[in-house]
């Protein structure tokens, strides 16, 4: 084939302009695909608020609801609880929660916007199993001895603010969901917003 | 009668030549086995590869038979999977073979990839043979995982769970990321669907294609041998390798026998310890996944605890991840960590051969230590057996290179 008389100027922009144009088209062409792996409207539907009943539960009880298809935890805590979470501080290790993710109102020693009530999402902040509750005096180690929550999967523990204790693998305090109290009996879950 | 054979045979003659004249079926079959030449010192090690493709199509197989019965869904998926074991003809044999077949893939790969370590099989010019097998071993890694959660087990749903959450480690990307790879805030039937996407189609494609690139860059370069010497150093006036013999007849019958033999353990697995003590059933997995309640006592199968065991050995969340992953991925560099001249452990010096059997002791006490329950004695060890680990990698361009290698000769031996 005769090539002398090509001109390779041409031919060079012609080729790199197709790769680019071919290139662009490639990333937009796996837009999609990537985004039909994002949860879907029904998905996201199904994690929209819910609302507990929670006038039946007892002083020291746990209720678990789903929310997001995850476990939400609704403790509702003695003073005795709550004085053996004053008296935890030195032992945890994010006492006030400056690197753990909660709301404003939840940014404080209980983790709540009302001292009785406890409500965090039930799932380890290490690896996501779901950690139990032990009331308190059932185990012997000192971390846990004033009762808390303990992760089957790594041995991470949480006191009843859902705080972790140091030298455990999970980084940070349990997540607390939005919330609000609609009424004294009644919480709405995965919602705070101030408008009713 | 000799003029009816003779005709047949005429027959079939032309019919090959008219095949050869439009597709290369005798220039294959020659290239690839009849005039494809390797060492004739091939011994126990080198059954691995055969079998490995053999597990292949044992897997893609019963793979297909078993989606014909499975559901796919939260609700439906466990429950089909007791259907398949009792009510559906053989179903019980299909799907036994599929599970034991699982963990044989990863028992035929260790060993495969145990011959590499004894007989530098990754050294020049073999790295992309190397670096193609281990994008296979990453694969089947993938493929193994999203297989285990689709009887939603507990075990399956808290495996991936946890696994799915290491993701969501990295910085930045990590929560989007996690989210992403569910299609939701938690694994639930949206995963599992995905799954099982990935695990009957997409990442049985890789394979096969990864596979078929493994062959072609084996067949180019040749195999290696026990002796670490290459072969197409001498050939004779035809150019055939003195020390080769063509891989049919010769190593397709050892390949047939190391077959016999395997096939022999393998249903002996099938037959009388399909669930192998909980090793290959994990027991939790027959209850069906609860995403409330985590089982007291989570571990991975088998051929993830080494993996695991360095996981857990990490204080830190973030460190644990990369250990982890690099525990894996570390063997993609060998090729370039090895400075040694001499590939096989026969000519070695003693720094290799220590260092290669702390490796393998650390590869299984790690592997014991992933399937135990955390005290701190075991956290100490599995520190400790970690950083054999990964010493025999990182310290390796200091010890090959000072190692007392032998001379190596110029031909195989017997």
């Amino acid at each position: 084939m005769d090539n002398s008389n090509v001109d390779k100027s041409r031919r060079r922009f012609l080729t790199a302009a197709a790769t680019v144009v071919g290139g662009a088209g490639t990333v937009a062409g796996a837009v999609p695909f990537i985004a039909t792996m994002a949860p879907s409207e029904k998905t996201k539907a199904i994690g929209a608020p819910v609302e507990v009943d929670i006038s039946k539960l007892q002083p020291g009880e746990l209720t678990i609801e789903k929310w997001q298809g995850r476990p939400v935890w609704i403790l509702r805590r003695t003073q005795e609880m709550l004085d053996d979470i004053s008296a935890q501080a030195d032992i945890v290790s994010d006492p006030v929660s400056e690197a753990s993710a909660q709301p404003d109102y939840a940014k404080n020693e209980y983790r709540a916007r009302e001292n009785e009530y406890l409500v965090v999402i039930g799932a380890c902040t290490h690896l996501g199993c779901s950690p139990k509750f032990i009331e308190k005096g059932i185990d012997e180690s000192p971390s846990a001895d004033k009762g808390g929550f303990f992760c089957p999967c790594h041995g991470s523990r949480f006191d009843l603010a859902g705080r972790v204790f140091k030298g455990v693998p999970a980084p940070t305090n349990l997540v607390v969901p939005p919330y609000k109290f609609i009424s004294s009996s009644r919480l709405l879950i995965g919602d705070d917003s101030e408008a009713v | 009668m000799a003029d009816i054979e003779q005709k047949v045979v005429k027959g079939l003659t032309g019919l090959r030549d008219w095949v050869d004249n439009r597709f290369p079926l005798t220039k294959s079959w020659n290239e690839h086995l009849a005039k494809y030449y390797a060492p004739k010192n091939f011994n126990f090690w080198y059954f691995f590869g055969s079998l490995a493709l053999l597990v292949l199509v044992i897997q893609i197989l019963t793979g297909i038979w078993l989606t014909m019965n499975f559901n796919p869904s939260a609700e439906g998926a466990f429950a089909s999977v007791e259907y398949i074991m009792r009510d559906v003809s053989w179903g019980w044999f299909i799907r036994y073979m599929h599970s034991t077949g699982a963990s044989a893939f990863f028992v035929v790969i260790f060993l495969h990839m145990f011959r590499t370590l004894l007989y530098g099989s990754y050294k020049k010019p073999r790295e992309l043979l190397w670096l193609s097998g281990m994008a296979i071993y990453l694969v089947i890694m993938g493929e193994a995982f999203f297989g285990y959660l689709l009887p939603w087990g507990q075990m399956s749903y808290w495996g991936a769970q946890v696994i799915i959450s290491l993701f969501g480690a990295l910085p930045v990307i990590g929560p989007d990321l996690a989210e992403w790879i569910r299609g939701d805030f938690v694994v639930s039937g949206v995963t599992l669907n995905r799954f099982f996407s990935l695990h009957v189609i997409a990442f049985p494609l890789l394979i096969l294609g990864l596979v078929g690139f493994h062959i072609l860059a084996l067949h180019e370069v040749g195999s290696n041998n026990p002796d670490g010497v290459e072969i197409k150093k001498n050939k004779n006036a035809e150019g055939i390798p003195l020390d080769g013999i063509p891989f049919h007849p010769y190593y397709t019958v050892k390949d047939i026998f190391g077959v016999a033999v395997f096939l022999f353990f393998f249903f002996a697995v099938v037959f009388f310890a399909p669930e192998m003590g909980g090793y290959f059933l994990e027991h939790a997995n027959f209850t069906p996944a609860d995403p409330f309640t985590t089982p007291t006592h989570i571990a991975p199968v088998w051929y993830f605890t080494p993996f695991y065991a360095i996981l857990r050995a990490i204080p830190d969340k973030l460190g644990g991840v990369i250990a982890m992953g690099l525990a894996v991925n570390i063997f993609l560099l060998l090729p370039w960590l090895d400075r040694s001249p001499v590939k096989s452990i026969r000519y070695r010096g003693m720094n290799y051969r220590i260092a290669l059997t702390a490796f393998v002791i650390s590869f299984f006490v790690l592997g014991w230590l992933g399937m135990q329950g955390v005290t701190p004695l075991y956290t100490w060890m599995a520190r400790f057996f970690s950083v054999i680990y990964f010493s025999f990698f990182l310290l390796m361009p200091f010890y090959t290179a000072m190692d007392n290698d032998k001379a190596v000769p110029d031909r195989v031996t017997d």
